[in-house]
C-alpha cells in the first residue's frame, strides 16, 4: 500500500511539473543542450579576447545567444501581453523596428548622410523613436480594439507599409552614424566583456516585473483575454486594455530597434529585423502561452526567446543557410502547436488513461 | 410611402456581399475613369487593361483560393511561399533534370495539394489557429525554396519557353503605334486559366450545395453544425482547394516570369488578402464574392499602374498606397458590421413596440 501511495504522489509531482508552463521552454533548452554536447562540446566554449581597441570581450556561441537573444526577449515581453489580451499576434514588429531604427538615424544624422558628429543627443533620438513606435503601436491597437479587426490582419497593414515608411523617413538613403558611444548599445561598453543588449534586456525585464507587481495590468490583461464580455461586465474596459498592450509592444519595438541600428551604425530597410516577427511569436508559443489569449507567463516567454536564439545559433553552427533557417523553425512551430492543441492533448490523455486502466486490470487479474 | 423611404428600404434589403462588391466595382470604375481623364490616353488602350490581366493572372487565382478560405472563416498566408516553391521546383525540374512541361504541371499541383492537405488537417481536425498554421507553412515554403536551389535562374527549356511566349491575340482590340504599324492586343495563357478558375469558383459558390456550405460555416459555425453541415470537412476542403489553387497560381506565375527564385512572389499573400478584402470578402467569414475579388485584384493593379504613371516610381509608394487602401476597406467593413448590428437592434425595437401596445390593448379589453 505504502509503495502505491508513494508512487501516486510521485506521479502527482511529475504531473505538476509537466503541467507547469515553464516546463516547455526548459525541456526544449535541455534537449538542445544535450544535442550540442553530444555533437560538439566546443559549442559551450567561451574565450576572453580583446577587441581592436584593447577592451576585454567575451566571445563564443553562448555569448552570441545572450547577445542576439536579448532583442528577441525584449520583443517577447510585448508580444506576450498582446497575445494574452487580444488572442492574436502582431506580425508588424519587424517592419516597426525598421521604422524605429530609421527614426533614430534621422534624428542623429539630420539631413546629412554621414555627418562627422551626431546632430542630437542619443537619448533624444531614442525618445523620439519611442514616441513614433508607440504611435504606430497605437494605430494597430485602434484597429484591433476599436474597429474589431483580427490582430494579425490589422497588423498586416503595417507589415506591408512599414519598410516603405522606414525608407521614406530617410528619403531612401542610408545614413551612417560616426559616433563611438552609439555602438555601445549593440556591442560592448569599454571595460565590460558582456554584450550590452543583455543588460538592456535585464533592465526591460526588471521594469516589466515592477509594473506587473505594482499595477493590475497583468490581471486585467489576463481577464480580458479569457473572457472579454465578462470582464466588461466586471467594470474593466477591454478595448482600452487591448489598446494599451499594443502601445507597450511599441515601446519594446523601439528598444529592439535601438539595439539593431546600433549594431551596424546604419540601416538596411529590407533586411533589418527580417522574419523577427516569426521568432517573437515562436518565443511566445515556446513559452507555453496559449496563442488564442488568456493566461500568460512573461518569464517563460523570455526563456523561450533565448531558447529560439539557441536553436538559431545551433542551426548556424551546422552551416544551415540563413534563408533556409525558416524551414526548420516552421517545423518546430508546427510540432509545438500540434502538441499544445487541446484536441491532441485530450486524445493523448485518453490513450494514457486507457493504458493505465489496462495495467491496473492486468494487475487485478494477476 | 415616400420615395425616400422606399429607396431606404431597398438599401436595407441589400445583402452585405452585394453591398461590399458594388462598393468595390464603383471604386474601380471611378478610379479608371479618373486615370483616363487625368493621366491621358494610355489608359484607353485595350492593351493597358490586358497587361494588367497578364501581370496579375496568378494573383487572381491565388485570391480566389484566399477568398474561399476567408469566406469559410479562416485565412491562408502560405500562398506566396507556395508560389515561390512551385516556380523554383518546376524550374529545377525543367532545367536540371530534363523534365517536360506536363511533369512540371503535375509537380505544381502536387505541391499545392500537399500544402492544402496538411494545413487543412491541422486547421480543421486539430483545431489550431489558421494564421499560425499557415504562417509556419509560409516560412516552411520559403525556406524549402532556398534549400531546393539558392540562386535564381532563367529556364531555358524550349518546350516551356514556347508555352511561355504563347500569345493569344484578341482581334479588333489592337492599336497603331507611333510608326503607324498595327499592333495586335494579346493576353497570355495564364489569363485564360485565371478566368476559368474565376468562373468555376463563382458558379460553384453561388449555386451548388457544397458552395453554400462554405458561407454557412463562415457565417456561424454553431448553426451550420446544427443544420447538419459537416463543419470540419468544409473547413478542410476549403484549405485543400486553396492549396490546389496556390499550386495552379504558382505555375501561372512561373509561366509569366519564366524563372525560379527564392524571392519570387514576395508579398503575394498580402496582395491576395488585400484584394479579397477590397473585393468585399469579410474577414469574419460568411460574406464574399469571387467577382468582387476579381475587381479587388484589378483595383490593386490599377493603383500600381497609376502610381507608376504619376511618376512616383520608387517602390515604396506602392506599398504605402496598397496599405492605405486596405486600411480604408477594413474600416468600411467594420462600419458595415456595426451598421447591421444597430439596424437589427432597431428592427427588434420596432418589432417589440407594437406587441407591447397590443398586449396593453388586450389588457384593457380584459379590464372592460
Amino acid at each position: 500500500m505504502s509503495t502505491k501511495a508513494q508512487k501516486s504522489s510521485a506521479l502527482d509531482i511529475l504531473k505538476k511539473i509537466l503541467s507547469n508552463q515553464i516546463f516547455i521552454p526548459i525541456s526544449a533548452l535541455l534537449i538542445l543542450t544535450i544535442v550540442n554536447l553530444i555533437v560538439d562540446p566546443s559549442f559551450f566554449e567561451i574565450s576572453l579576447g580583446y577587441s581592436s581597441d584593447g577592451n576585454p570581450v567575451l566571445s563564443g556561441y553562448l555569448m552570441t545567444i545572450i547577445d542576439y537573444g536579448s532583442e528577441l526577449a525584449i520583443l517577447a515581453i510585448g508580444m506576450t501581453l498582446v497575445t494574452a489580451a487580444s488572442g492574436g499576434q502582431d506580425i508588424s514588429v519587424g517592419a516597426a523596428i525598421a521604422i524605429a531604427g530609421s527614426v533614430i538615424l534621422r534624428v542623429l544624422c539630420g539631413t546629412e548622410t554621414s555627418p562627422e558628429t551626431i546632430q542630437a543627443p542619443i537619448i533624444v533620438a531614442f525618445l523620439v523613436s519611442v514616441l513614433v513606435a508607440m504611435a504606430f503601436g497605437a494605430f494597430n491597437g485602434v484597429l484591433v480594439a476599436y474597429f474589431r479587426i483580427q490582430p494579425m490582419v490589422a497588423t498586416l497593414i503595417l507589415f506591408t507599409a512599414g519598410r516603405s515608411i522606414a525608407a521614406w523617413i530617410n528619403n531612401n538613403q542610408l545614413p551612417i552614424v560616426n559616433d563611438e558611444t552609439f555602438t555601445y548599445f549593440g556591442g560592448f561598453i569599454p571595460g565590460i566583456p558582456i554584450p550590452t543588449p543583455f543588460f538592456i534586456a535585464i533592465a526591460c525585464i526588471i521594469v516589466t516585473a515592477l509594473v506587473l507587481k505594482f499595477t493590475n495590468l497583468g490581471l486585467y490583461v489576463q481577464s480580458v483575454g479569457i473572457n472579454e464580455q465578462s470582464s466588461r461586465l466586471n467594470g474593466l474596459n477591454p478595448k482600452f486594455i487591448k489598446f494599451i498592450t499594443f502601445v507597450i509592444l511599441g515601446i519594446c519595438v523601439a528598444v529592439a530597434g535601438l539595439i539593431k541600428v546600433s549594431r551596424l551604425s546604419t540601416i538596411n530597410y529590407s533586411v533589418i529585423a527580417k522574419d523577427i516577427e516569426m521568432d517573437a511569436i515562436l518565443a511566445v508559443a515556446l513559452g507555453g502561452n496559449v496563442l488564442s489569449g488568456g493566461k500568460f507567463s512573461i518569464t517563460s516567454s523570455i526563456l523561450g526567446a533565448y531558447v529560439i536564439q539557441f536553436l538559431t545559433t545551433t542551426l548556424y553552427k551546422f552551416e544551415v543557410q540563413s534563408a533556409a533557417l525558416s524551414a526548420y523553425k516552421a517545423i518546430v512551430v508546427i510540432i509545438l502547436v500540434v502538441i499544445s492543441a487541446p484536441v491532441v492533448r485530450e486524445k493523448a490523455s485518453a490513450i494514457w488513461k486507457k493504458l493505465v486502466n489496462k495495467k491496473a486490470a492486468a494487475k487485478q487479474a494477476g | 410611402m415616400s420615395f425616400l423611404s422606399k429607396t431606404r428600404n431597398k438599401f436595407r434589403g441589400i445583402t452585405d456581399t452585394n453591398l461590399l462588391t458594388s462598393i468595390t466595382i464603383v471604386v474601380f470604375v471611378v478610379m479608371y475613369l479618373c486615370a483616363v481623364i487625368f493621366l491621358g490616353e494610355g489608359f484607353l488602350k485595350a492593351q493597358t487593361f490586358f497587361n494588367m490581366l497578364n501581370a496579375n493572372a496568378a494573383l487572381i487565382i491565388l485570391s480566389c483560393g484566399m477568398s474561399l478560405v476567408m469566406i469559410t472563416g479562416g485565412i491562408d498566408i502560405s500562398v506566396g511561399g507556395v508560389t515561390a516553391l512551385v516556380s523554383m521546383c518546376c524550374a529545377v525540374f525543367l532545367d536540371h533534370h530534363g523534365g517536360n512541361v506536363f511533369g512540371s504541371i503535375l509537380i505544381a499541383l502536387g505541391i499545392g495539394l500537399a500544402f492544402g492537405l496538411v494545413q487543412g488537417y491541422l486547421v480543421a481536425y486539430l483545431d489550431i489557429q489558421p494564421f499560425i498554421v499557415t504562417l509556419a507553412g509560409m516560412f516552411f515554403a520559403r525556406g524549402m525554396t532556398t534549400i531546393v536551389n539558392t540562386n535564381p535562374f532563367n529556364v531555358a527549356n524550349e518546350e516551356f519557353v514556347a508555352l511561355k511566349d504563347t500569345r493569344i491575340v484578341i482581334p479588333g482590340m489592337g492599336w497603331y503605334n507611333k510608326a503607324g504599324k498595327y499592333v495586335d492586343a494579346y493576353i497570355e495563357i495564364g489569363v485564360i486559366v485565371a478566368l476559368i478558375v474565376v468562373a468555376i469558383m463563382f458558379f460553384a459558390l453561388k449555386w451548388t450545395k457544397s458552395g453554400r456550405n462554405f458561407y454557412a460555416v463562415g457565417g456561424n459555425q454553431q448553426s451550420a453544425l446544427m443544420l447538419g453541415v459537416n463543419v470540419k470537412r468544409t473547413k478542410f476542403v476549403s484549405h485543400v482547394i486553396c492549396g490546389l489553387l496556390a499550386g495552379i497560381g504558382g505555375f501561372v506565375y512561373f509561366m509569366h516570369v519564366g524563372s525560379g527564385a527564392a524571392s519570387h512572389a514576395s508579398g503575394a499573400e498580402m496582395n491576395a488578402i488585400a484584394s479579397s478584402i477590397i473585393g468585399g470578402t469579410m474577414l469574419t467569414g460568411g460574406v464574399g464574392n469571387i467577382i468582387g475579388t476579381l475587381f479587388g485584384v484589378m483595383s490593386l493593379a490599377l493603383i500600381q499602374n497609376i502610381v507608376s504613371s504619376v511618376g512616383l516610381d520608387e517602390a515604396w509608394w506602392t506599398g504605402i498606397t496598397i496599405a492605405a487602401m486596405l486600411c480604408l476597406f477594413l474600416v468600411i467593413q467594420s462600419i458595415v458590421i456595426s451598421r447591421k448590428k444597430n439596424q437589427k437592434a432597431e428592427e427588434a425595437m420596432e418589432a417589440s413596440a407594437p406587441t407591447a401596445t397590443e398586449e396593453k390593448e388586450n389588457g384593457d379589453k380584459k379590464s372592460d
